[in-house]
C-alpha cells in the first residue's frame, strides 16, 4: 500500500507513467487517468487478528494487513501518545520499544509484531509517577510543542537500553533519529546526558 | 502589594507532564462516537480544469461513505468576503472545491470519506479524475514583468515613505560601495503535527471542531462564514498545536472539507493531512533581493538600497516586511526601498517564523559584511558607526533599545575581540575556521484580549482566555506566573483553561504578542479581584485593613494584611466563607494604550555571533558555536523564553545550512515534499548554543513590559553563518542555503 497517492514518482493515482512526464515537460493538454485494472480495485477491508502485547497488557486486534503498528497504536488500541509526523520513517516521532529496541512504528505493519512485548510512551511512566528521562525532558525544559516528545523519550530509553552512547557527541548522533522543529535540541541533550550520566554512574 | 516574585522566575512547563507522559491531546486525536475518516485527494497539475470525477468506482467499495469534489460539494458562498478569514491579505482567497478550476499543484479536489483510516487512504488512492491541463508559471525569475508593488497595509506592512533623502546622488558620491543580488528559497514550516481537524457532529448542525489553529476565534469566524452557520453552533477547540510557526495562523484546507464532510454526512469527521501533503499549504516565498550600499568618508551609511521581489499565488496579494527592516536597523538619510510580487500559479504564502526579516535581512546584513570588508572596518564597529537612536522609516523614537548592549556582551561572550578578520586566516586541525556577525530586529506590539477569573473558596484560582492551545512557546505556564503573582497565590493554585471559541476572545497567536497581550488581560482581571477581596476583608467586623489603602495592603501566599504585618492576615478562603460567596468572579477586556504607543516604534533587537567549521575538501559546514545576545524587554521566563531564542537559531542554521523547497517548473511542483529530502536540522547538528538575554526595561509596550521572543532568535542567525563561512573560505554567497556544491 503507497500512501503517497500524490506523488508524481510513483505513478500512480491520476497521474501519467513517470516516463511520459519526463518525455513531455510542456506538453498540456488533455490527459486521462490511468485505467483501474492496474490497481485491482477490489474491496480492501478484510482483516486478520494480531495479538500483541502493549504496556504489558495482552490485547487482540482485528486490522487490515497493511495496518502500521503506529495506526494500530494510535486508532485500534486508543494509545495517542506515539505520534505520526511523516508516517515514512523519516521523522522519529511514532518511536516505540519493542521487546526493549526502538523502531519507528510507521515503518512496521502490526501483523509483523505478533506476540511482540509493544512499550509506547504511556507505558514509560505518568503524571504521577515519571520516569528519569520524563522528569530531566520537563526540568531541562527540553521541548516546546511537545509532539516529538513521546518519540524523543521513547528513542532516549531505547539508547539506555543500548547502553553505546556516553559523551555528548555520541548522544546527539544517537538522538539524531527523531526531529524537533521547534528547536530544542540543546536541552534534549542535556535531559538525556543527565540521564545517561545518572544510570552509568 | 504582592510580594511573591513570580513573573522572571524559570519555571518548568505547567503542562510539562502532560507533555511528557504522551496525554496532551492535538486536533486530530479527539475520540469522538462514530468517527468517520476523510482523506484527501490533490491535484497532480498547476492549472487547468477537472473533467471528470470518477467517484462511483470508489463508491462501489463497501466501507466508503462519501467522495465530496466540486460536482456534489454541499452549497458554499460565491463572495470573497465569506473566505476571508483574519489574516487574509485581500485578493479572493481560496475555495476549497468551489469549482473546476486549478490554480496550483497539489490543490485539494476531492475528500475521500471511509469508515476506517486505512480504506479512506486505498480509496482516496484509486480514485480517478481526468483534467484538461492549461500552461503554468511558477518561475519567479520568468514573472519580473508582471510584477506589482506590495500593498502597505499587508501582513504589518505600513504605509510609510518607502524612499528619503536623496538615494541615487548619495550613492554617485558614496565613500565605499557594495552592491549584491541575494536569494532567499521557499521554505516550509513543516511542524512535527501534520495539519487535522476532528469534527465532531453533535446532532441538530451543532458541530465541535478540534482544529489545529492560531487562532480558536479566526476558525469559528471562517467556518460560520463559509458554511453559513451561527457562532453559537459551532465550537472550535484547540489545546495543544503540535507546532506551527505562522502556517496555522490562517484556516487551512482541512478545515472547510472536514466540516463539510460531517454536515453533509450528519456525522463526525477526522481529516488529517500527510506530510507530503503539508506542502500543499502555504509557505516562506521565494525573496529575489538586491542591495546597495554606500558610506560616507567616516564609516557611517551615506546611502542603503534594498530591493525585493517575491512570489505570490494569481489570487492573493501576500506580502511581507521584507525590505520594511532595512529603513529600521540602521542610522542613515538616504534609503530606497522596493517591494514587489509576482503573481505565480502557486498556492498563497503565509508568514513563517519572522516573516519578511528573515528573508530580507540576510541579504542586508550579508551586505553590510561586505562593506566591512570594503571599508576595512570590523563588522561590530561598522554597525555601531551607523547605530539609529530613532526609528528612521517610521521617524519615532524607539520605546527602548538596548541593540549596542547585545553587541557588546554577546561579542564578550564570544571572544570576537580575538578575530583575524583576514578570511582563511584560523584553522581547526584541517578545518577552515571562520566567525561572522550579524543583528536583527522585529515589533513588539500588544492586540486586545480578554480574560475571565474565578477564584473559589478553597483559594483556588482559574483564569480563561481563549487562545489556541499551546504551540510550544509556554504561554499557559507564563500566564500562570502572571495570575498568580498578581493575586498573590502559590503557582500551584493557579490553572490557564484556554482554547475554546467560547471563551473571552484572544487575537491569532502571532508577532510574538500573546504573552504581552493575554498576559496584560490576567493581570488586569487578577488586580480586579484583588480589588474585590479588599473590599470585601474592608467589610468585615474589627477588620484591621479599614482603613487601609490598596498600596497599604499586601497579598501573599492566598493571604492579604497590611504590608510587613503578618499577624493582620486573613487568607482568601476565609474572607469568602466569611461572605458565604462560593467563589469570586471578574472578567475584562485589556486594549493596547495606542495612543501612547502611537508615539513610539517599539521593537525587539539580537545581534548574533557564530564560529563555523568548513571542511575545505568536502565542503562541509559545521556550526560550532554560535551566542545571540537579545534584548527584548522583560522575560517572562527565562527558561521558556530561552528554549523559544535557541529554536530560532536553530532555525536560522536550517536556513542558513539545509532547507529549501525546490519547484520543478515542469510540473509546478515542490519536488521535495517529505522529511527525508527537505532537510532539517537534526541533534547532531547543533553544538553549543548560548541566549544572553540583555537587561530592558519597557513600560510602552504593555504593561507587563515584555517584547516577545517568538521570532527575534531566527534573525541574523543565516546572514552571521554566511559572514563565517566567508571568513573561513573567501568564498561570498549570497543565496541560500548554503550547501557544499555551492562551496566547491
Amino acid at each position: 500500500m503507497n500512501d503517497d497517492q500524490d506523488s508524481p514518482s510513483t505513478g500512480q493515482s491520476t497521474l501519467p507513467a513517470a516516463s511520459e512526464i519526463t518525455a513531455a515537460p510542456a506538453a498540456f493538454g488533455k490527459y486521462r487517468a490511468p485505467t483501474r485494472a492496474a490497481f485491482g480495485l477490489t474491496s480492501p477491508v478484510e482483516t486478520s487478528s494480531v495479538h500483541l502485547t502493549i504496556n504489558g497488557q495482552p490485547r487482540e486486534f482485528h486490522l487490515a494487513p497493511w495496518t502500521t503498528l503506529l495506526d494500530a497504536l494510535r486508532l485500534y488500541a486508543g494509545l495517542m501518545g506515539t505520534k505520526k509526523g511523516c508516517d515514512h520513517g523519516q521523522c522519529g516521532a511514532c518511536t516505540v520499544l519493542v521487546n526493549g529496541t526502538r523502531i519507528n512504528s510507521c515503518l512496521t505493519l502490526a501483523v509483523m509484531q505478533q506476540g511482540q512485548q509493544i512499550t509506547t510512551i504511556e507505558g514509560l511512566g505518568t503524571a504521577t509517577s515519571l520516569s528519569a528521562l520524563q522528569q530531566a525532558f520537563i526540568d531541562h525544559d527540553a521541548f516546546q510543542c511537545g509532539y516529538c516528545t513521546p518519540g524523543q523519550i521513547c528513542s532516549a530509553q531505547g539508547l539506555l537500553y543500548e547502553g553505546k552512547a556516553h559523551t555528548e557527541d555520541e548522544i546527539r548522533e544517537q538522538m539524531s533519529g527523531n526531529l524537533c522543529r521547534c528547536g530544542a535540541y540543546v536541552n534534549i541533550l542535556a535531559a538525556v546526558k543527565e540521564v545517561v550520566d545518572a544510570q552509568t554512574a | 502589594m504582592s510580594s511573591t516574585t513570580l513573573i522572571g522566575q524559570p519555571t518548568s512547563r505547567v503542562d510539562g507532564a502532560i507533555k511528557v507522559t504522551g496525554a496532551a491531546t492535538y486536533a486530530g486525536e479527539f475520540v469522538v462516537p462514530g468517527l468517520a475518516y476523510g482523506y484527501v485527494v490533490n491535484s497532480p497539475i498547476a492549472k487547468g480544469r477537472i473533467t471528470q470525477v470518477h467517484s462511483a468506482e470508489v463508491l462501489a467499495l463497501p466501507g466508503v461513505l462519501a467522495v465530496f469534489s466540486h460536482e456534489n460539494r454541499l452549497p458554499l458562498p460565491d463572495d470573497d468576503n465569506c473566505y476571508m478569514d483574519q489574516l487574509a491579505p485581500g485578493g479572493s482567497p481560496f475555495r476549497p472545491l468551489f469549482d473546476a478550476t486549478i490554480k496550483f499543484n497539489m490543490q485539494p479536489v476531492a475528500l475521500v470519506v471511509a469508515e476506517t483510516y486505512e480504506l479512506a487512504r486505498y480509496a482516496a488512492a484509486v480514485l480517478r479524475l481526468d483534467y484538461e491541463q492549461e500552461p503554468h508559471q511558477t518561475d519567479l525569475s520568468k514573472q519580473r514583468g508582471a510584477a506589482f508593488k506590495a500593498p502597505h497595509q499587508a501582513n504589518g506592512f505600513y504605509d510609510y515613505p518607502p524612499s528619503r533623502g536623496l538615494p541615487e546622488q548619495a550613492w554617485a558620491s558614496a565613500t565605499h560601495r557594495v552592491a549584491g543580488d541575494y536569494a532567499h528559497p521557499t521554505q516550509h514550516h513543516n511542524p512535527m503535527e501534520t495539519f487535522a481537524t476532528t469534527v465532531e457532529w453533535r446532532g441538530d448542525g451543532q458541530l465541535t471542531v478540534y482544529d489545529k489553529t492560531q487562532g480558536t476565534f479566526n476558525s469559528q469566524q471562517y467556518i460560520c462564514n463559509v458554511f453559513n452557520l451561527k457562532k453559537e453552533n459551532v465550537q472550535v477547540h484547540s489545546y495543544f498545536v503540535g507546532g506551527a510557526f505562522g502556517l496555522a495562523l490562517r484556516p487551512n484546507y482541512q478545515v472547510p472539507l472536514a466540516v463539510m464532510a460531517a454536515l453533509a454526512l450528519k456525522r463526525s469527521v477526522r481529516v488529517t493531512l500527510t506530510r507530503q501533503q503539508m506542502f500543499s499549504l502555504s509557505y516562506r516565498p521565494l525573496a529575489l533581493q538586491h542591495v546597495k550600499l554606500g558610506t560616507n568618508p567616516d564609516g557611517s551609511l551615506a546611502t542603503l538600497h534594498h530591493e525585493a521581489l517575491q512570489a505570490t499565488s494569481q489570487f492573493e496579494p501576500y506580502a511581507e516586511t521584507v525590505t520594511h527592516w532595512s529603513g529600521v536597523l540602521y542610522r542613515c538619510d538616504n534609503v530606497k526601498l522596493e517591494h514587489l510580487l509576482a503573481p505565480l500559479d502557486v498556492m498563497t504564502p503565509v508568514s513563517m517564523r519572522a516573516p519578511g526579516p528573515t528573508s530580507g535581512l540576510f541579504a542586508l546584513e550579508v551586505a553590510l559584511d561586505e562593506l566591512a570588508y570594503e571599508t576595512g572596518l570590523d563588522p561590530v564597529e561598522l554597525r555601531l558607526r551607523s547605530y539609529a537612536d530613532r526609528n528612521g522609516l517610521m521617524d519615532k523614537p524607539f520605546s527602548s533599545k538596548k541593540l549596542r548592549e547585545c553587541y557588546q556582551q554577546a561579542a564578550a561572550r564570544f571572544g570576537w575581540a580575538q578575530r583575524n578578520p583576514e578570511p582563511r586566516s584560523m584553522r581547526h586541525g584541517d578545518l577552515l575556521v571562520g566567525w561572522g556577525m550579524a543583528s536583527g530586529v522585529w515589533d513588539s506590539s500588544q492586540a486586545e484580549a480578554g480574560a475571565q477569573a474565578t477564584l473559589t473558596a478553597d483559594g483556588k484560582l482559574t483564569v480563561v482566555n481563549g487562545v489556541n492551545g499551546d504551540i510550544g512557546t509556554g504561554t499557559a505556564t507564563v500566564i500562570c506566573q502572571i495570575a498568580a503573582e498578581t493575586l498573590g497565590l502559590p503557582l500551584s493554585a493557579v490553572t490557564f483553561r484556554q482554547g475554546e471559541s467560547t471563551m473571552p476572545a484572544a487575537p491569532v497567536q502571532g508577532a510574538s504578542w500573546t504573552a504581552g497581550s493575554v498576559g496584560t488581560a490576567v493581570q488586569k482581571v487578577c488586580r480586579q479581584l484583588r480589588e474585590q477581596l479588599l473590599t470585601l476583608a474592608q467589610q468585615l467586623p474589627d477588620s484591621p485593613w479599614r482603613q487601609a489603602g490598596p498600596s497599604e495592603i499586601e497579598f501573599t501566599d492566598g493571604k492579604l494584611g497590611l504590608l510587613g504585618q503578618p499577624e493582620t492576615q486573613i487568607s482568601f478562603s476565609e474572607v469568602l466563607r466569611a461572605h458565604r460567596l462560593p467563589h469570586l468572579e471578574a472578567e475584562v477586556t485589556a486594549s493596547p494604550d495606542a495612543k501612547r504607543q502611537q508615539q513610539y516604534s517599539v521593537n525587539v533587537h539580537n545581534a548574533v555571533f557564530v564560529e563555523v567549521q568548513v571542511d575545505p575538501v568536502i565542503g562541509t559546514v559545521r556550526v560550532t558555536r554560535l551566542v545571540e545576545g537579545v534584548a527584548a524587554g522583560r522575560i517572562l521566563n527565562p527558561k521558556t523564553a530561552r528554549n523559544q531564542v535557541l529554536g530560532g537559531m536553530v532555525w536560522g542554521i536550517g536556513a542558513a545550512l539545509m532547507e529549501e523547497t525546490v519547484m520543478d517548473h515542469r510540473f509546478g511542483r515542490f519536488m521535495n515534499h517529505s522529511l527525508a529530502e527537505y532537510h532539517l536540522p537534526v541533534n547532531a547538528d547543533i553544538r553549543e548554543l548560548e541566549v544572553i538575554f540583555v537587561e530592558e526595561e519597557d513600560d510602552i509596550v504593555n504593561p507587563l513590559g515584555a517584547k516577545g521572543v517568538g521570532e527575534i532568535g531566527i534573525l541574523g542567525v543565516s546572514a552571521a553563518i554566511a559572514n563565517a563561512v566567508y571568513h573561513a573560505t573567501g568564498r561570498r554567497l549570497r543565496e541560500l542555503p548554503i550547501t557544499r556544491d555551492k562551496l566547491l
